[in-house]
């Protein structure tokens, strides 16, 4: 269908941190003990997307991220890893890569995006109004575990306004206004002139931008060639197109037409005819209106470019792995409520425990938990709503509630661990008590200790 | 003053009579039981009471043979016209001309005689003498004379309507008559037999007599329809529906009817499309269903006569068909672009749809190339039916895509075998072009070029919906500085009619905007009609737009001439008396709602309850009675000089 596929998986974030580490850049962290890249090479592979670029910050990220990637999927997807600077945003990674780019449209896909909304629905939004940009939005995900209802320390780590103002025309399919709502700080500014050519504009903040794009090759990498200073985007890339979509200077319908009328022999004014045979018959978007003038008929019709949207229904699973939060909050639901997402099959007892797995005498595993292959447990240990990875040790009498707990985690006995994320190879000596806290990887834990909303990560 | 005529009509013993007429088809009276050979002397009788329709026809087509040899000669170039007056008178000559479905069995009378009878006569001439004596026989037996004849005239009607039902179906009406033979017996008099067999007798005379007529005029005359047309106009009071032949007639007639300029039996069949699929039909629908690209829900109330037509639940086709965006590896991104444009209704109207769709199969064929083993012309073919099944699947072609469509198959057959494969994908592309810019662009300045010269100073035009060739006539008679003024009628869901005005006034035409409810008050100071069509049918019939008949009806009421403006692109040999057999479905949920009217919403989730049924038909017929004119590329006509376009230039379409 003429499309490329760009996945950014970004390297080591820094929202991220102790949970990331030059071992483990962010496209790798675990999601139900499957790197999170794994669900957007999946969710693509089912549309049957195989061609794919991964761009990934940092030389080592990308060497990591490029093993797992050729280990895991070689007979089944044809990827590039392209490894890029760090700290050059995403706009940047893009430019940086523009070599690679020759398809019509290009999917850009955010490495850390968990979702089941079928990209195929937003490529085809994308053509059908033959947008330069197309962006992706969901319903804004409920921050914190208010399902489960045992939210005690968690409305300190929310953020308050972590939102998306968005502005959509009365049909919903075009974007007139973006803005995030962390950069917004008491007002936002619309502009005039879409105002009007619109009529009726709708603000939202019950919507989220899910990260995954489809970009018009030329418009991109125009605008990218043209604004050095374009780094992020979310943040720059997309408010500016969103912002000049009716005094375009994109060069794109001029370019298109010289095209069209030096190989064809039709002669000007049958296509003028033609074009307005088949615009006067055609729902116009405002865009058109606008573009032809007041009434009907600009003799210069102004340049516009269409910036769409395609909003996924409330019944479908998306997430961006962008936070600490979103961290547990994503784990906790592919192993819950979006559960078709992990891939794996459910017991019986609605919980996944790996046939390697021991479990001791009097050890509950409630359901949406989740038991990687070799771990052990201890005798008495009650484990609910939390995700254990590979070869962990847990002693006798644990508690784990809404945690995540990664590979190779030793635990003493009597501990309970809340809310919080355990990373690789830590150490919890005995009795201890930890909540809402994570812990990096290759810490040591001493006994005894309790922990409350802290950070702990070695030096 | 029409309606009551029509209606009166109805039980007019003149017309009933001709259902029977057909079945007396030497096959079925020799072969049958007595039992259903009885009907045909019944059919016979009243034919002989009244005026003969069986005698007449005979030498009316023989009188007609040489003006009708002349028409055909004349240039086809020139342009057929009718003055407006001539529209206006029209409204008198319906008064006297048979309107409406029921002409369509008074040509079955017609035909069939001159018809049948050659056939089994130069066959042997002993068959039908025999047959007439055995009938004869029979009834001088069993016939008594005493029967009230009410209940022969209901018998009578009954299996008239019958027969109007069945339409093309022959068994149908024989069993049929069947059942309703034993009644009819009793009820003959005696002194009906005689008639009868005079008449029978009279047919038989007349139908050798045409039948040697018609082999020396056939080069000339190839269809019964030309002659006809040149009647209405001289305004000769004859029933001009010749133009109405059912479809049982060609059946029988086929033959007959083929004359030189006729393609062989064997193309025909090729141009004939495969019939259309019945969505009432289950099994069909499910094997359809498992070949769909796009997901489809059938709607769960559907209008009870309306059930053979495709409606789906609208709200998932959509998403479902964006979802499969990248599956659908065989599928140009061209050819899916135009198909969800059609299902999200981006892309509406006749002329837009069929451009949008000729240049997506044209990207197609500039990016298609053979695969190995296989030849263009087939693949290609193999490829372009996909994608028209696609098409179909997003929304029902209109017949302005189906002629594109057999246009470009037949270019794609009759490529050389020889031409390489970009010659030929570069001269499959022109084709296109110049099939987009002569039959599209070109024909839509000529039908603005002819329809100008009917607007004079001081007129009042009506267009209802929004036409593209109307529009331009609008825009181009304004810029010629005439001084007229417009009103333009809409109707809802679509309120087309309003981007309309938003052009016209921009260019500072003067309008008036009104909504189809009022169209009898604002009729009164209009002066012309300006229509357009999503085509035009060999009867003359105007498929278009629903409410385009309620317009023209009004309007010929009111005695205002209706013009009707379409390419000559857009008309179909198809001959449809309603708008029930084929039209289209739109989506039910769109009429329940007001845009801009939340507190309408007395229809909130009406598809739970069963015993409402929404119907949003797209498209109606509009008799051709009604039309004053049809303006085409070819110059200005009456609806009756359709099918010779569509016989003369529609050939042209696939052979050139």
């Amino acid at each position: 269908m003429d499309f490329q596929v760009v996945v950014l998986a970004g390297g080591t974030s820094k929202e991220l941190i102790p949970l990331v580490s030059k071992e483990v850049p962010k496209a790798l962290l675990p999601v139900a003990n499957r790197p999170v890249l794994s669900y957007v090479l999946e969710f693509l592979e089912q549309s049957n997307l195989k061609h794919l670029i991964v761009v990934v910050e940092g030389e080592d990220a990308a060497l990591r991220v490029g093993g797992w990637i050729s280990s895991a999927y070689v007979d089944r997807l044809h990827v590039e890893v392209a490894a890029v600077p760090e700290n050059i945003g995403t706009a940047g990674a893009l430019r940086a890569i523009g070599h690679y780019l020759t398809a019509h449209d290009i999917l850009v896909v955010s490495g850390d995006l968990v979702c089941d909304v079928p990209p195929g629905a937003v490529a085809a939004a994308h053509r059908r109004h033959d947008a330069v940009v197309t962006a992706m939005l969901c319903s804004a995900p409920v921050s914190g575990p208010s399902e489960s209802g045992s939210s005690g320390g968690k409305d300190k780590t929310k953020k308050p306004g972590r939102y998306n103002i968005i502005g959509l025309d009365p049909t919903k399919q075009f974007l007139l206004f973006i803005a995030a709502g962390a950069e917004v700080e008491k007002d936002i500014r619309v502009q005039k002139s879409i105002l009007r050519a619109v009529g009726q504009m709708e603000i939202r903040t019950d919507l989220m931008d899910a990260h995954l794009y489809a970009f018009k090759r030329s418009a991109l990498q125009e605008i990218l060639d043209q604004k050095e200073s374009f780094q992020s985007l979310r943040q720059d890339v997309l408010p500016y197109l969103v912002r000049s979509q009716l005094r375009s200077e994109l060069s794109l319908d001029v370019a298109q037409a010289e095209e069209n009328g030096n190989d064809k022999v039709v002669s000007l004014d049958n296509k003028v005819m033609l074009s307005q045979l088949v615009a006067n018959t055609s729902s116009s978007s405002f865009h058109e209106l606008c573009a032809m003038g007041p009434n009907g008929s600009a003799p210069f019709p102004r340049k516009t470019h269409k910036c769409c949207v395609y909003i996924a229904s409330k019944n479908k699973y998306c997430a961006r792995l962008n936070s600490i939060q979103a961290f547990s909050d994503i784990n906790r639901d592919v192993i819950g409520e979006a559960s078709h997402l992990s891939g794996y099959s459910f017991s019986a007892h609605n919980n996944i425990i790996h046939s390697s797995a021991e479990l001791g005498s009097k050890t509950t595993v409630g359901p949406q938990c989740m038991l990687g292959e070799g771990s052990q447990m201890g005798d008495k240990c009650s484990v609910k709503r939390s995700v254990l990875g590979r070869h962990c040790r847990i002693g006798s009498n644990v508690k784990v509630v809404n945690s995540v707990i990664m590979n190779h985690v030793t635990i003493g006995d009597g501990c309970s661990i809340q809310g919080s994320v355990i990373c690789s190879n830590v150490q919890l000596q005995d009795r201890v008590v930890l909540r809402d806290c994570q812990v990096g990887a290759g810490f040591v834990v001493s006994a005894g200790s309790e922990y409350k909303g802290e950070s702990l990560a070695r030096k | 003053m029409d309606p009551p005529r029509r209606t009166s009509r109805v039980i007019d013993p003149k017309v009933r009579h001709v259902g029977f007429f057909a079945p007396l088809s030497p096959g079925r009276t020799q072969s049958g039981p007595p039992a259903p050979a009885a009907p045909s002397p019944v059919s016979g009788s009243p034919s002989g009471n009244s005026l003969s329709p069986v005698m007449i026809p005979p030498p009316r087509h023989a009188s007609d043979n040489l003006s009708s040899a002349l028409a055909l000669h004349q240039p086809p170039s020139r342009p057929v016209s009718v003055p407006v007056t001539s529209a206006v008178r029209r409204p008198s000559i319906d008064n006297v001309a048979v309107v409406g479905s029921y002409n369509q069995s008074e040509t079955v009378l017609a035909t069939s005689p001159s018809a049948i009878s050659p056939s089994s006569r130069i066959g042997d001439g002993e068959f039908s003498e025999d047959s007439l004596n055995w009938i004869r026989r029979t009834n001088s037996g069993k016939f008594s004379s005493s029967v009230p004849t009410g209940g022969f005239d209901l018998a009578v009607k009954k299996a008239q309507e019958v027969f109007e039902k069945g339409g093309g179906k022959g068994p149908v009406i024989s069993n049929e008559l069947a059942s309703n033979a034993k009644p009819l017996k009793d009820k003959m008099t005696k002194a009906e037999r005689r008639a009868m067999q005079e008449s029978q007798r009279a047919a038989k005379a007349a139908a050798k007599g045409s039948s040697s007529a018609k082999e020396g005029r056939k080069p000339a005359a190839a269809s019964g329809v030309a002659p006809f047309h040149e009647q209405t106009a001289k305004g000769v009071k004859q029933p001009s529906q010749k133009k109405d032949i059912p479809p049982v007639a060609p059946s029988i007639a086929a033959s007959e009817k083929k004359g030189g300029d006729r393609p062989p039996e064997k193309d025909r069949k090729k141009d004939v499309p495969p019939p259309r699929m019945q969505f009432d039909d289950k099994n069909r629908v499910e094997k359809a269903k498992r070949r769909a690209v796009v997901k489809q829900t059938e709607a769960r109330n559907r209008v009870e006569l309306f059930r053979h037509l495709p409606q789906y639940e609208h709200g998932t086709r959509l998403p479902d068909l964006e979802a499969k965006f990248f599956q659908l590896d065989p599928m140009h991104p061209a050819v899916y672009k135009v198909g969800l444009q059609y299902l999200a209704g981006d892309v509406f109207g006749g002329n837009a749809r069929c451009i949008a769709m000729l240049q997506a199969f044209r990207e197609a064929i500039n990016d298609y190339c053979t695969p190995a083993e296989k030849t263009l012309a087939r693949d290609l073919t193999a490829k372009i039916n996909s994608y028209v099944s696609y098409f179909i699947e997003c929304r029902p072609l209109s017949i302005s895509m189906g002629n594109a469509i057999r246009f470009l198959k037949a270019r794609i057959a009759k490529l050389p075998l020889n031409l390489s494969e970009s010659d030929a994908k570069a001269t499959l592309c022109s084709e296109i072009d110049r099939f987009i810019k002569e039959k599209i662009v070109l024909a839509d300045k000529v039908i603005v070029r002819h329809a100008v010269t009917k607007i004079r100073d001081g007129d009042v035009l009506l267009t209802y919906g929004s036409s593209s060739v109307v529009e331009m006539i609008l825009l181009y008679a304004h810029e010629l500085g005439k001084q007229f003024r417009v009103v333009i009628v809409d109707s809802r869901p679509k309120l087309e009619g309003q981007a309309l005005l938003r052009r016209l006034v921009g260019k500072g035409l003067s309008c008036t905007y009104t909504h189809i409810n009022a169209i009898s008050y604002i009729m009164h100071e209009v002066t012309k009609v300006l229509l357009g069509a999503a085509s035009v049918l060999s009867n003359g019939t105007v498929y278009s737009r629903v409410g385009t008949a309620c317009v023209a009806m009004v309007a010929h009421e009111f005695q205002v001439p209706v013009l009707i403006c379409c390419e000559a692109y857009k008309f179909h040999e198809r001959v449809q008396l309603d708008s029930i057999c084929s039209n289209e479905l739109g989506d039910p949920d769109v009429i329940s709602k007001v845009p801009g009217r939340m507190d309408v919403n007395y229809l909130d989730n009406w598809a739970n309850k069963d015993n409402l049924q929404l119907l949003n038909l797209l498209y109606d017929a509009t008799p051709s009675d009604y039309i004053s004119m049809i303006i085409t590329d070819y110059g200005m006509v009456p609806p009756t000089s359709v099918p010779v376009i569509v016989r003369e230039y529609g050939k042209e379409l696939l052979l050139i």
